[in-house]
C-alpha cells in the first residue's frame, strides 16, 4: 500500500519562516484537509509537496510508489489558477494534458461528462462560468492516473450540485486507493483527517 | 514522451494560430517596419537596394522580440506551468517543444515574407535568396536566444522591456554575422559560406543554451 510520509518539513519563504518541523503520514485510502488562517503556509505546503517549491528542510516519501518515479509525476496538482487556454476547447486541453500526461484513465469526453460539461465539450473555454472552469479544471483530475490529489481550495466557485459532484469524485478516488490533501476553509464533504497550520502567532 | 513532446509542439501552435495568440503580431510589425522604410530613405533605388539586407534583419530581429514576452508568461499566469513543470516530460524538452511551436509561428513567417518584403527595397534576386536563407537560419537562434530572456521575465507583469533590454546584446552576433553572409553572396569578396557557417553554428549553440539557461530560470524562479 502507498504512504505519503513528511517528516521535519519547513520552509522560509523571502527569509519568514512559514512553517517548521512539520510532521504527517497519509495512508493511501485517506484524505486530509489543510485548515489554517490566511497565510498560515497552506498553497506553500502543497506546492512544495508537488515540488514546484523547494523545502528548506524536511523530507518528503511516497512509499510503496514506483522507485524511479519522481513525486511531481505522482500527484495531480490543482491550484487557484485553472490553467485553461481561453481559445481551446474543454475536448482539446483534456486531449492534451491527457497527452502530456500519460497513464491514462477516463477520455476527455466521459471525463467532461462525469463533471457535468459534456454539453460544452466543443465550446472554447473563454465562455465559460468561473463554476464551469473550475469543473473543466477538476475534469483533469480524471484523465490521467495519479494516486495523490493535491487541491487548493477546490471548491472555490462551485454551486452546491457541484460541490456534491466533486465530493463524489474523491470519494470514488479514494477508494480505489488514492489519496488527497486539500487545502480549505470551508468544511469538505467528505470523511477527512484535519490538519491545522498555525500561522503567525 | 514523444507524443507528450508532439502534443505540447501541436498545442501551441494551434494557441498561436487562434484568436488572441499574438502569432500574427511580429509579421505585421515586420510588415510595418519594411515598407515604411522606403518612404524614410527616399527614391534612392540604388541606396534602398544597398541597405535593404539590412533593413530586413533588423526588422526581423525587432519583430522577433515583440511576442517574446508571451513565451512563458501566458502559462505561468494560468497555471499552465505549474502542470507542465510537474509533467513526466523533462523541462528542457518543454521549453524546446514552446521554443519551437514560438518560430514556427513567429520567426518563419519572417522569413517566408522577407524576400516579398525584399521586393518593395528593390534587391536583386540573389540578395532576396541571400536574406531569406540567413533569416531561416538566423531567426531560431534569435527566438532561443530570447527564450531566455523569456523565462526570467516570465513572473513580471510588464517584463517586455526588460526582456529586450537583456536579450537585445545577446542578438547582435547573430545579426552581424546574418548581414555579412549576406553581403558576402552579394560582394564576394570572401565566400559566402564563411559567415553562414557561423551563423548555423550560433543557431545550434542557442539551441542548445537557450534552452538549457531557460529551464534553470523557470526552476529558480520561485524560491
Amino acid at each position: 500500500m502507498m504512504r505519503l510520509v513528511i517528516d521535519g518539513l519547513a520552509s522560509i519563504r523571502s527569509g519568514r519562516p512559514v512553517f517548521s518541523g512539520l510532521g504527517l503520514v497519509l495512508e493511501a485510502g485517506e484524505a486530509l484537509a489543510i485548515m489554517g488562517p490566511n497565510g498560515a503556509g497552506k498553497s506553500s505546503l502543497l506546492r512544495i509537496v508537488a515540488g514546484l517549491l523547494p523545502a528548506s528542510e524536511g523530507r518528503i516519501q511516497l512509499e510503496g510508489g514506483e522507485a524511479d518515479t519522481p513525486l511531481a509525476e505522482e500527484a495531480h496538482y490543482l491550484g487557484h489558477r485553472d490553467a485553461l487556454k481561453p481559445s481551446l476547447t474543454p475536448l482539446e486541453t483534456l486531449g492534451f494534458w491527457q497527452s502530456l500526461l500519460g497513464r491514462p484513465l477516463e477520455t476527455p469526453q466521459k471525463a467532461l461528462e462525469r463533471v457535468g460539461l459534456g454539453h460544452t465539450a466543443n465550446l472554447p473555454s473563454a465562455y465559460l462560468s468561473a463554476g464551469q472552469r473550475r469543473r473543466l479544471a477538476l475534469a483533469r483530475l480524471l484523465i490521467a492516473h495519479r494516486p495523490l490529489w493535491l487541491l487548493d481550495e477546490p471548491t472555490s466557485a462551485l454551486d452546491a450540485a457541484s460541490e456534491v459532484m466533486f465530493n463524489g469524485l474523491v470519494v470514488a478516488h479514494l477508494a480505489s486507493g488514492g489519496m488527497v490533501m486539500a487545502a480549505t476553509h470551508a468544511p469538505l464533504g467528505f470523511a477527512c483527517r484535519t490538519f491545522t497550520l498555525g500561522g503567525r502567532s | 514522451m514523444i507524443a507528450a513532446f508532439i502534443a505540447l509542439f501541436r498545442r501551441d501552435l494551434m494557441l498561436g494560430a487562434r484568436i488572441g495568440g499574438g502569432a500574427g503580431v511580429g509579421l505585421v510589425f515586420f510588415l510595418m517596419l519594411v515598407t515604411i522604410m522606403p518612404f524614410a530613405v527616399g527614391p534612392d533605388m540604388a541606396l534602398l537596394a544597398r541597405i535593404g539586407p539590412a533593413i530586413l534583419w533588423v526588422a526581423a530581429l525587432l519583430a522577433t522580440l515583440i511576442g517574446l514576452d508571451r513565451l512563458f508568461q501566458a502559462d505561468d499566469e494560468d497555471g499552465s506551468l505549474d502542470l507542465l513543470r510537474m509533467s513526466p516530460l523533462p523541462l528542457p524538452l518543454v521549453v524546446l517543444a514552446k521554443g519551437l511551436a514560438h518560430w514556427i509561428s513567429t520567426g518563419l513567417p519572417l522569413a517566408l515574407a522577407a524576400p516579398f518584403l525584399g521586393l518593395l527595397l528593390a534587391l536583386e534576386p540573389k540578395a532576396l535568396l541571400a536574406v531569406t536563407g540567413t533569416l531561416l537560419v538566423g531567426t531560431p537562434a534569435l527566438t532561443f536566444i530570447g527564450a531566455i530572456g523569456a523565462a526570467l521575465t516570465s513572473g513580471m507583469r510588464r517584463g517586455g522591456l526588460i526582456l529586450s533590454v537583456l536579450v537585445m546584446p545577446l542578438m547582435i552576433p547573430v545579426l552581424i554575422f546574418g548581414i555579412s553572409a549576406t553581403s558576402a553572396a552579394l560582394s564576394g569578396t570572401i565566400p559566402f559560406m564563411t559567415p553562414f557557417s557561423v551563423l548555423i553554428a550560433l543557431a545550434l549553440f542557442a539551441l542548445v543554451s537557450g534552452t538549457v539557461a531557460a529551464t534553470l530560470a523557470i526552476q529558480n524562479a520561485e524560491g
